[in-house]
Protein backbone atom coordinates (compact mmCIF):
# COMPACT_ATOMS: atom_id res chain seq x y z
CA UNK A 1 0.00 0.00 0.00
CA UNK A 2 2.79 2.46 0.95
CA UNK A 3 4.87 1.69 -2.08
CA UNK A 4 1.46 2.12 -4.30
CA UNK A 5 1.46 5.73 -2.58
CA UNK A 6 4.80 6.38 -2.97
CA UNK A 7 4.52 5.11 -6.63
CA UNK A 8 1.63 7.70 -7.37
CA UNK A 9 3.75 10.40 -5.83
CA UNK A 10 6.91 9.42 -8.17
CA UNK A 11 4.65 9.27 -10.90
CA UNK A 12 3.12 13.02 -10.47
CA UNK A 13 6.46 14.25 -9.86
CA UNK A 14 7.18 12.84 -13.27
CA UNK A 15 4.45 14.57 -15.13
CA UNK A 16 4.91 17.18 -12.87
CA UNK A 17 8.43 17.71 -14.27
CA UNK A 18 7.56 16.58 -18.02
CA UNK A 19 4.60 19.40 -18.41
CA UNK A 20 7.65 22.15 -17.07
CA UNK A 21 10.16 20.53 -19.42
CA UNK A 22 7.62 20.79 -22.08
CA UNK A 23 6.03 23.93 -21.29
CA UNK A 24 10.06 25.60 -21.38
CA UNK A 25 10.15 25.87 -24.55
CA UNK A 26 6.96 28.15 -24.86
CA UNK A 27 7.93 30.23 -22.43
CA UNK A 28 10.92 31.19 -23.44
CA UNK A 29 10.39 32.14 -26.87
CA UNK A 30 7.13 33.84 -25.61
CA UNK A 31 9.29 35.64 -22.36
CA UNK A 32 11.36 37.76 -24.96
CA UNK A 33 8.99 38.94 -27.06
CA UNK A 34 6.78 42.05 -26.23
CA UNK A 35 3.14 41.54 -26.05
CA UNK A 36 0.95 43.01 -29.10
CA UNK A 37 -0.68 45.23 -27.42
CA UNK A 38 -1.62 47.95 -29.99
CA UNK A 39 -0.51 49.43 -33.42
CA UNK A 40 2.18 51.66 -31.42
CA UNK A 41 4.17 49.27 -28.59
CA UNK A 42 6.00 52.24 -26.69
CA UNK A 43 8.02 49.53 -24.51
CA UNK A 44 11.08 51.82 -24.46
CA UNK A 45 8.61 54.31 -23.47
CA UNK A 46 10.24 57.32 -26.08
CA UNK A 47 7.00 58.36 -28.24
CA UNK A 48 4.90 61.04 -26.06
CA UNK A 49 1.53 60.31 -25.26
CA UNK A 50 0.07 62.41 -27.97
CA UNK A 51 2.02 61.62 -30.95
CA UNK A 52 1.42 57.87 -29.79
CA UNK A 53 -2.74 59.04 -29.94
CA UNK A 54 -2.14 60.40 -33.74
CA UNK A 55 -0.13 57.31 -34.85
CA UNK A 56 -2.76 54.61 -33.13
CA UNK A 57 -5.65 56.60 -35.07
CA UNK A 58 -3.81 57.27 -38.26
CA UNK A 59 -2.42 53.47 -38.87
CA UNK A 60 -6.03 52.49 -37.69
CA UNK A 61 -7.56 54.28 -40.69
CA UNK A 62 -5.41 53.21 -42.70
CA UNK A 63 -6.22 49.67 -42.52
CA UNK A 64 -9.60 50.10 -42.78
CA UNK A 65 -8.49 51.69 -46.15
CA UNK A 66 -6.22 49.07 -47.87
CA UNK A 67 -6.10 46.25 -45.02
CA UNK A 68 -2.49 47.32 -44.75
CA UNK A 69 -1.06 46.18 -40.77
CA UNK A 70 1.55 49.14 -40.00
CA UNK A 71 2.45 48.24 -36.51
CA UNK A 72 4.99 50.55 -34.53
CA UNK A 73 7.07 48.76 -31.53
CA UNK A 74 9.72 50.05 -29.05
CA UNK A 75 11.94 47.71 -27.27
CA UNK A 76 14.68 49.00 -24.79
CA UNK A 77 17.44 46.41 -25.77
CA UNK A 78 17.77 43.79 -28.34
CA UNK A 79 19.16 41.74 -25.34
CA UNK A 80 22.66 41.12 -27.87
CA UNK A 81 20.71 39.88 -30.52
CA UNK A 82 20.70 41.30 -34.22
CA UNK A 83 17.58 43.46 -34.97
CA UNK A 84 16.97 41.30 -38.73
CA UNK A 85 16.42 37.93 -37.03
CA UNK A 86 14.62 39.78 -33.94
CA UNK A 87 12.68 41.99 -36.05
CA UNK A 88 11.46 38.46 -38.30
CA UNK A 89 10.75 36.93 -35.33
CA UNK A 90 8.48 39.11 -33.57
CA UNK A 91 6.73 40.18 -37.10
CA UNK A 92 6.11 36.19 -37.01
CA UNK A 93 5.15 36.39 -33.65
CA UNK A 94 2.22 38.86 -33.87
CA UNK A 95 1.22 37.73 -37.03
CA UNK A 96 1.25 41.01 -39.08
CA UNK A 97 -1.25 41.41 -41.97
CA UNK A 98 -3.76 39.87 -43.55
CA UNK A 99 -3.36 36.04 -43.98
CA UNK A 100 -3.47 36.20 -47.81
CA UNK A 101 -1.82 39.36 -48.00
CA UNK A 102 1.20 39.29 -45.83
CA UNK A 103 0.56 42.95 -46.52
CA UNK A 104 1.96 43.98 -42.54
CA UNK A 105 4.73 46.47 -41.77
CA UNK A 106 6.84 46.70 -38.12
CA UNK A 107 8.86 49.75 -37.39
CA UNK A 108 11.15 48.66 -34.61
CA UNK A 109 13.25 50.72 -32.87
CA UNK A 110 16.07 49.68 -30.01
CA UNK A 111 17.27 52.96 -28.31
CA UNK A 112 19.86 51.03 -26.44
CA UNK A 113 21.46 49.55 -29.37
CA UNK A 114 20.93 52.77 -32.14
CA UNK A 115 19.18 50.38 -34.22
CA UNK A 116 15.92 50.22 -36.04
CA UNK A 117 14.17 48.43 -38.65
CA UNK A 118 11.28 48.57 -41.19
CA UNK A 119 10.80 44.75 -41.64
CA UNK A 120 8.09 44.16 -44.35
CA UNK A 121 5.96 41.59 -45.20
CA UNK A 122 6.20 39.20 -48.49
CA UNK A 123 2.84 40.64 -50.11
CA UNK A 124 4.46 44.30 -49.64
CA UNK A 125 7.67 43.73 -51.27
CA UNK A 126 7.24 45.28 -54.32
CA UNK A 127 5.29 48.28 -53.07
CA UNK A 128 7.86 49.15 -50.09
CA UNK A 129 10.75 47.45 -51.71
CA UNK A 130 14.01 47.65 -49.73
CA UNK A 131 15.35 51.08 -51.28
CA UNK A 132 12.35 52.68 -50.04
CA UNK A 133 12.12 51.84 -46.57
CA UNK A 134 16.09 52.28 -46.35
CA UNK A 135 15.37 56.22 -47.41
CA UNK A 136 13.09 56.18 -45.20
CA UNK A 137 15.14 54.81 -42.49
CA UNK A 138 18.14 57.27 -43.63
CA UNK A 139 16.41 60.53 -43.97
CA UNK A 140 13.36 60.56 -41.85
CA UNK A 141 14.28 58.56 -38.72
CA UNK A 142 18.71 59.10 -38.35
CA UNK A 143 18.28 62.56 -38.76
CA UNK A 144 15.92 62.99 -36.07
CA UNK A 145 17.15 60.43 -34.16
CA UNK A 146 20.50 61.98 -33.92
CA UNK A 147 18.88 65.36 -32.52
CA UNK A 148 17.02 63.47 -30.12
CA UNK A 149 13.56 63.43 -31.26
CA UNK A 150 12.01 59.87 -31.11
CA UNK A 151 8.21 60.81 -31.71
CA UNK A 152 8.81 62.85 -34.58
CA UNK A 153 11.18 61.13 -36.90
CA UNK A 154 9.01 58.20 -35.95
CA UNK A 155 5.93 59.94 -37.34
CA UNK A 156 7.59 61.15 -40.25
CA UNK A 157 8.92 57.52 -40.94
CA UNK A 158 5.23 56.54 -40.52
CA UNK A 159 3.71 58.92 -42.88
CA UNK A 160 6.14 58.48 -45.68
CA UNK A 161 5.72 54.31 -44.75
CA UNK A 162 1.81 55.51 -46.41
CA UNK A 163 2.66 57.75 -48.66
CA UNK A 164 4.70 54.90 -50.15
CA UNK A 165 1.63 52.34 -49.98
CA UNK A 166 -0.55 54.90 -51.23
CA UNK A 167 1.29 55.36 -54.28
CA UNK A 168 -0.39 52.72 -55.72
CA UNK A 169 -3.88 53.46 -55.12
CA UNK A 170 -5.76 51.10 -57.22
CA UNK A 171 -4.03 48.15 -55.51
CA UNK A 172 -4.48 49.51 -52.30
CA UNK A 173 -7.96 49.75 -52.59
CA UNK A 174 -8.36 46.43 -54.12
CA UNK A 175 -6.39 45.15 -51.29
CA UNK A 176 -8.75 46.41 -49.03
CA UNK A 177 -12.03 45.39 -50.28
CA UNK A 178 -10.47 41.80 -50.61
CA UNK A 179 -10.23 41.88 -46.90
CA UNK A 180 -13.05 43.57 -45.97
CA UNK A 181 -14.91 41.92 -42.44
CA UNK A 182 -18.63 40.99 -43.14
CA UNK A 183 -20.71 42.24 -40.48
CA UNK A 184 -21.79 38.18 -40.06
CA UNK A 185 -19.04 35.77 -40.58
CA UNK A 186 -20.68 34.03 -43.12
CA UNK A 187 -17.59 31.52 -43.47
CA UNK A 188 -18.14 30.42 -39.67
CA UNK A 189 -21.87 30.33 -39.96
CA UNK A 190 -22.05 27.69 -43.01
CA UNK A 191 -19.36 25.61 -41.85
CA UNK A 192 -21.37 25.46 -38.36
CA UNK A 193 -24.29 24.57 -40.50
CA UNK A 194 -22.36 22.18 -42.25
CA UNK A 195 -20.73 20.23 -39.25
CA UNK A 196 -23.74 20.17 -37.68
CA UNK A 197 -25.83 18.14 -40.68
CA UNK A 198 -22.66 15.95 -40.91
CA UNK A 199 -23.11 15.29 -37.09
CA UNK A 200 -26.62 14.56 -37.09
CA UNK A 201 -26.25 12.25 -40.24
CA UNK A 202 -23.14 10.40 -38.92
CA UNK A 203 -23.75 9.98 -35.38
CA UNK A 204 -27.56 9.84 -35.49
CA UNK A 205 -26.84 6.70 -37.43
CA UNK A 206 -24.82 5.51 -35.10
CA UNK A 207 -26.32 6.54 -31.95
CA UNK A 208 -29.69 4.89 -33.65
CA UNK A 209 -28.21 1.46 -33.61
CA UNK A 210 -26.15 1.42 -30.45
CA UNK A 211 -29.07 3.55 -27.51
CA UNK A 212 -32.50 1.62 -28.27
CA UNK A 213 -30.49 -1.18 -26.97
CA UNK A 214 -29.74 0.43 -23.90
CA UNK A 215 -32.25 2.57 -22.95
CA UNK A 216 -35.28 1.51 -24.73
CA UNK A 217 -37.97 -1.16 -23.85
CA UNK A 218 -37.81 -4.54 -26.14
CA UNK A 219 -40.31 -5.61 -28.44
CA UNK A 220 -38.60 -8.47 -29.78
CA UNK A 221 -35.33 -9.76 -31.31
CA UNK A 222 -33.69 -6.54 -32.79
CA UNK A 223 -36.66 -4.36 -32.29
CA UNK A 224 -36.58 -1.90 -29.62
CA UNK A 225 -39.26 0.99 -28.59
CA UNK A 226 -37.88 4.12 -27.38
CA UNK A 227 -38.83 8.10 -27.42
CA UNK A 228 -41.86 7.13 -29.06
CA UNK A 229 -40.49 5.15 -31.71
CA UNK A 230 -39.40 1.67 -32.78
CA UNK A 231 -35.90 0.77 -33.57
CA UNK A 232 -34.81 -1.96 -35.72
CA UNK A 233 -30.86 -1.83 -34.96
CA UNK A 234 -30.35 -4.99 -37.04
CA UNK A 235 -32.48 -3.89 -40.21
CA UNK A 236 -30.62 -0.98 -40.91
CA UNK A 237 -29.02 -1.04 -44.15
CA UNK A 238 -25.40 -1.22 -43.50
CA UNK A 239 -24.62 -0.32 -47.19
CA UNK A 240 -24.21 3.74 -46.24
CA UNK A 241 -21.19 4.09 -45.57
CA UNK A 242 -19.61 7.16 -44.28
CA UNK A 243 -18.50 10.62 -45.76
CA UNK A 244 -14.99 11.56 -45.45
CA UNK A 245 -15.43 14.30 -44.23
CA UNK A 246 -12.35 16.35 -44.82
CA UNK A 247 -12.76 19.84 -43.31
CA UNK A 248 -11.44 21.68 -46.41
CA UNK A 249 -9.68 24.69 -47.18
CA UNK A 250 -9.27 26.54 -43.71
CA UNK A 251 -11.63 29.60 -42.29
CA UNK A 252 -9.96 32.39 -41.43
CA UNK A 253 -10.12 33.05 -37.26
CA UNK A 254 -12.41 35.68 -37.76
CA UNK A 255 -10.71 38.31 -35.24
CA UNK A 256 -12.52 41.26 -35.09
CA UNK A 257 -13.81 42.04 -31.70
CA UNK A 258 -12.42 45.16 -29.44
CA UNK A 259 -8.82 44.01 -29.60
CA UNK A 260 -6.03 44.69 -32.38
CA UNK A 261 -4.43 41.55 -33.29
CA UNK A 262 -2.43 40.28 -36.56
CA UNK A 263 -4.21 38.96 -38.96
CA UNK A 264 -1.84 36.00 -40.01
CA UNK A 265 0.69 37.54 -41.88
CA UNK A 266 4.26 36.57 -42.49
CA UNK A 267 7.61 38.32 -43.20
CA UNK A 268 10.23 36.58 -45.46
CA UNK A 269 13.23 39.21 -44.28
CA UNK A 270 11.93 42.04 -46.26
CA UNK A 271 12.63 46.06 -45.67
CA UNK A 272 15.97 47.45 -44.55
CA UNK A 273 17.68 48.45 -41.17
CA UNK A 274 19.39 51.21 -40.27
CA UNK A 275 21.85 52.83 -37.21
CA UNK A 276 22.03 56.12 -35.73
CA UNK B 1 -38.95 -11.48 -46.15
CA UNK B 2 -37.07 -14.59 -46.21
CA UNK B 3 -34.22 -12.42 -48.20
CA UNK B 4 -34.23 -10.12 -45.47
CA UNK B 5 -34.11 -12.46 -42.84
CA UNK B 6 -31.48 -14.29 -44.10
CA UNK B 7 -29.48 -11.07 -44.89
CA UNK B 8 -30.06 -9.98 -41.37
CA UNK B 9 -26.95 -12.07 -39.94
CA UNK B 10 -24.98 -11.32 -42.24
CA UNK B 11 -25.68 -7.06 -42.23
CA UNK B 12 -25.48 -7.77 -38.21
CA UNK B 13 -22.24 -9.32 -38.27
CA UNK B 14 -20.54 -6.71 -40.51
CA UNK B 15 -21.88 -3.75 -38.40
CA UNK B 16 -18.52 -4.23 -35.98
CA UNK B 17 -16.32 -4.42 -38.87
CA UNK B 18 -17.99 -0.71 -40.34
CA UNK B 19 -17.67 0.69 -37.01
CA UNK B 20 -13.92 -0.93 -36.71
CA UNK B 21 -13.49 1.01 -39.95
CA UNK B 22 -15.11 4.36 -39.12
CA UNK B 23 -12.87 4.11 -36.16
CA UNK B 24 -9.43 3.00 -37.16
CA UNK B 25 -9.39 5.00 -40.69
CA UNK B 26 -9.47 8.59 -38.61
CA UNK B 27 -6.90 7.11 -36.57
CA UNK B 28 -4.94 6.43 -39.08
CA UNK B 29 -4.28 10.17 -40.69
CA UNK B 30 -4.58 10.83 -36.30
CA UNK B 31 -1.45 8.10 -36.00
CA UNK B 32 0.72 9.91 -38.54
CA UNK B 33 0.56 8.36 -41.44
CA UNK B 34 0.35 11.70 -43.20
CA UNK B 35 3.03 13.40 -40.62
CA UNK B 36 5.97 12.06 -42.93
CA UNK B 37 4.79 13.33 -45.89
CA UNK B 38 4.10 16.98 -44.99
CA UNK B 39 6.99 17.20 -42.99
CA UNK B 40 9.31 16.13 -46.53
CA UNK B 41 7.05 18.52 -48.56
CA UNK B 42 7.20 21.27 -45.97
CA UNK B 43 11.36 21.25 -46.00
CA UNK B 44 11.26 20.68 -49.96
CA UNK B 45 9.19 23.88 -50.47
CA UNK B 46 11.82 25.74 -47.91
CA UNK B 47 14.45 24.54 -49.69
CA UNK B 48 13.38 26.14 -53.22
CA UNK B 49 12.92 29.43 -50.85
CA UNK B 50 16.39 29.01 -50.18
CA UNK B 51 17.64 28.59 -53.90
CA UNK B 52 14.99 31.56 -54.83
CA UNK B 53 16.50 34.04 -52.65
CA UNK B 54 19.87 32.80 -53.82
CA UNK B 55 18.81 33.38 -57.13
CA UNK B 56 17.53 36.67 -56.53
CA UNK B 57 21.51 37.62 -55.15
CA UNK B 58 22.61 36.40 -58.10
CA UNK B 59 20.63 37.87 -60.35
CA UNK B 60 21.41 41.49 -59.11
CA UNK B 61 25.00 41.04 -59.37
CA UNK B 62 25.56 41.75 -63.08
CA UNK B 63 24.33 45.21 -62.72
CA UNK B 64 26.16 45.56 -59.58
CA UNK B 65 29.53 44.86 -61.55
CA UNK B 66 28.43 47.07 -64.11
CA UNK B 67 27.74 50.29 -61.61
CA UNK B 68 31.02 49.79 -60.17
CA UNK B 69 32.83 48.93 -62.80
CA UNK B 70 31.76 52.64 -64.18
CA UNK B 71 33.73 54.68 -61.40
CA UNK B 72 36.68 51.96 -60.40
CA UNK B 73 37.48 50.14 -63.48
CA UNK B 74 40.79 49.65 -61.93
CA UNK B 75 39.35 47.30 -59.77
CA UNK B 76 39.44 45.10 -62.21
CA UNK B 77 40.57 41.65 -59.89
CA UNK B 78 38.13 42.39 -57.32
CA UNK B 79 35.25 42.42 -60.00
CA UNK B 80 36.40 39.59 -62.09
CA UNK B 81 36.82 37.55 -58.70
CA UNK B 82 32.57 38.31 -58.17
CA UNK B 83 31.44 37.39 -61.80
CA UNK B 84 34.02 33.69 -61.35
CA UNK B 85 32.49 33.33 -58.23
CA UNK B 86 28.88 34.16 -59.25
CA UNK B 87 29.73 32.19 -62.43
CA UNK B 88 30.67 29.09 -60.28
CA UNK B 89 27.33 29.04 -57.37
CA UNK B 90 25.09 29.39 -60.63
CA UNK B 91 26.59 26.24 -61.63
CA UNK B 92 25.67 23.76 -58.86
CA UNK B 93 22.10 23.92 -58.17
CA UNK B 94 20.77 21.43 -55.84
CA UNK B 95 17.29 19.97 -56.65
CA UNK B 96 14.63 18.93 -53.39
CA UNK B 97 15.18 15.28 -55.06
CA UNK B 98 18.93 15.54 -54.36
CA UNK B 99 18.82 17.10 -50.91
CA UNK B 100 19.29 13.36 -49.05
CA UNK B 101 23.67 14.14 -50.53
CA UNK B 102 25.26 16.06 -47.81
CA UNK B 103 28.24 16.29 -50.18
CA UNK B 104 25.96 18.04 -53.06
CA UNK B 105 24.81 20.43 -50.21
CA UNK B 106 27.97 21.28 -49.11
CA UNK B 107 29.35 21.89 -52.23
CA UNK B 108 26.58 24.16 -53.21
CA UNK B 109 26.75 26.03 -49.82
CA UNK B 110 30.90 26.44 -50.71
CA UNK B 111 29.91 28.02 -54.12
CA UNK B 112 27.38 30.80 -52.44
CA UNK B 113 30.23 30.77 -49.31
CA UNK B 114 32.81 31.68 -51.92
CA UNK B 115 30.37 34.44 -53.79
CA UNK B 116 29.42 36.24 -50.71
CA UNK B 117 32.99 36.62 -49.81
CA UNK B 118 33.53 38.04 -52.73
CA UNK B 119 31.23 40.49 -53.05
CA UNK B 120 31.73 41.84 -49.60
CA UNK B 121 35.02 42.68 -50.73
CA UNK B 122 33.53 44.41 -53.58
CA UNK B 123 31.77 46.27 -51.25
CA UNK B 124 34.25 47.64 -49.19
CA UNK B 125 36.66 48.23 -52.16
CA UNK B 126 33.85 50.29 -53.38
CA UNK B 127 34.21 52.56 -50.13
CA UNK B 128 36.89 54.24 -51.39
CA UNK B 129 34.95 55.96 -54.59
CA UNK B 130 33.12 58.38 -53.07
CA UNK B 131 31.40 58.88 -56.40
CA UNK B 132 30.36 55.91 -56.86
CA UNK B 133 28.72 55.93 -53.29
CA UNK B 134 26.71 58.67 -54.59
CA UNK B 135 25.79 57.34 -57.27
CA UNK B 136 21.76 56.62 -57.07
CA UNK B 137 21.79 53.55 -58.89
CA UNK B 138 24.42 52.09 -56.81
CA UNK B 139 22.66 53.22 -53.82
CA UNK B 140 19.78 51.07 -54.69
CA UNK B 141 21.40 48.22 -55.34
CA UNK B 142 23.32 47.58 -51.94
CA UNK B 143 19.59 48.37 -50.54
CA UNK B 144 18.64 45.36 -52.31
CA UNK B 145 21.65 43.62 -52.06
CA UNK B 146 21.36 43.85 -48.12
CA UNK B 147 17.78 43.15 -48.54
CA UNK B 148 18.17 40.14 -50.46
CA UNK B 149 21.64 38.58 -47.93
CA UNK B 150 18.79 39.11 -44.89
CA UNK B 151 16.44 37.32 -46.79
CA UNK B 152 18.56 34.52 -47.56
CA UNK B 153 19.00 34.20 -43.71
CA UNK B 154 15.43 33.96 -42.99
CA UNK B 155 15.35 31.54 -45.87
CA UNK B 156 17.73 29.03 -44.23
CA UNK B 157 16.52 29.57 -40.89
CA UNK B 158 13.17 28.22 -42.20
CA UNK B 159 15.19 25.61 -43.99
CA UNK B 160 16.80 24.27 -41.00
CA UNK B 161 13.89 24.25 -39.08
CA UNK B 162 11.50 22.82 -41.75
CA UNK B 163 14.55 19.61 -42.17
CA UNK B 164 15.17 19.36 -38.17
CA UNK B 165 11.20 18.71 -38.06
CA UNK B 166 11.21 16.41 -41.30
CA UNK B 167 14.43 14.30 -39.85
CA UNK B 168 13.32 14.09 -36.21
CA UNK B 169 9.26 12.17 -37.82
CA UNK B 170 12.04 10.22 -39.06
CA UNK B 171 13.06 9.29 -36.03
CA UNK B 172 11.39 9.53 -33.59
CA UNK B 173 7.59 7.69 -32.56
CA UNK B 174 5.25 7.34 -33.45
CA UNK B 175 5.69 8.33 -37.02
CA UNK B 176 9.05 6.33 -37.11
CA UNK B 177 6.64 3.45 -36.91
CA UNK B 178 5.23 4.60 -40.58
CA UNK B 179 8.85 5.00 -41.31
CA UNK B 180 10.21 1.89 -41.24
CA UNK B 181 7.11 -0.02 -42.57
CA UNK B 182 6.17 2.18 -44.98
CA UNK B 183 8.18 4.92 -46.23
CA UNK B 184 11.67 2.70 -46.42
CA UNK B 185 13.07 5.41 -49.16
CA UNK B 186 12.42 8.37 -47.24
CA UNK B 187 15.71 9.70 -45.66
CA UNK B 188 16.69 12.21 -43.59
CA UNK B 189 17.91 15.80 -45.83
CA UNK B 190 20.70 17.28 -45.35
CA UNK B 191 21.20 20.63 -43.27
CA UNK B 192 23.46 23.43 -43.10
CA UNK B 193 25.57 22.95 -40.20
CA UNK B 194 25.75 25.98 -37.50
CA UNK B 195 29.00 27.20 -38.61
CA UNK B 196 28.28 27.83 -41.52
CA UNK B 197 25.36 29.56 -40.81
CA UNK B 198 27.17 31.56 -38.70
CA UNK B 199 28.82 33.13 -41.17
CA UNK B 200 28.11 36.48 -41.77
CA UNK B 201 26.51 38.17 -44.45
CA UNK B 202 28.66 41.17 -46.20
CA UNK B 203 28.13 44.60 -44.09
CA UNK B 204 27.06 46.84 -46.53
CA UNK B 205 28.09 50.28 -44.83
CA UNK B 206 25.80 53.52 -46.92
CA UNK B 207 28.70 55.86 -45.81
CA UNK B 208 25.92 57.96 -43.76
CA UNK B 209 27.43 57.19 -40.43
CA UNK B 210 29.90 60.08 -40.04
CA UNK B 211 28.03 61.55 -37.02
CA UNK B 212 27.12 58.10 -35.08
Amino acid sequence: MISWADEGRRLGRLVAVALFVLALPFAALAADLPALTGRVVDNAGIIDAGTRAALTQKLAAFETKGSDQIVVATIPSLGGEEIEPYANRLFRFWKLGQAKENNGVLLLVAPNDRKMRIEVGYGLEGTLTDLHTKLIIENDMVPAFRAGDFSGGISKAVDDMIMVLEGNPEELVARGERNQQPPINTDNLFFAVFIGIWAIIFFGSMAASILPPIFGQKLGPGRYRWLGMTFEPGRRSSSGGWSSGSSGGGWSSGGGGGGFSGGGGSSGGGGSSGSW
Amino acid sequence: MLAQRLARPSTFRSLPAFLMMAIVLPLLAGCGYNTIPTAEENAKAAWSEVLNQYQRRADLIPNLVETVKGYASHEKDTLDAVVEARAKATQITVTPETLKDPEALKKFQDAQAGLTSALSRLIAVSEAYPDLKANQNFLALQAQLEGTENRIAVARRDYIQAVRDYNLTLKTFPSVLWATFWFRSNEPFANFTVDEDKMQPPKVDFGTKQGG
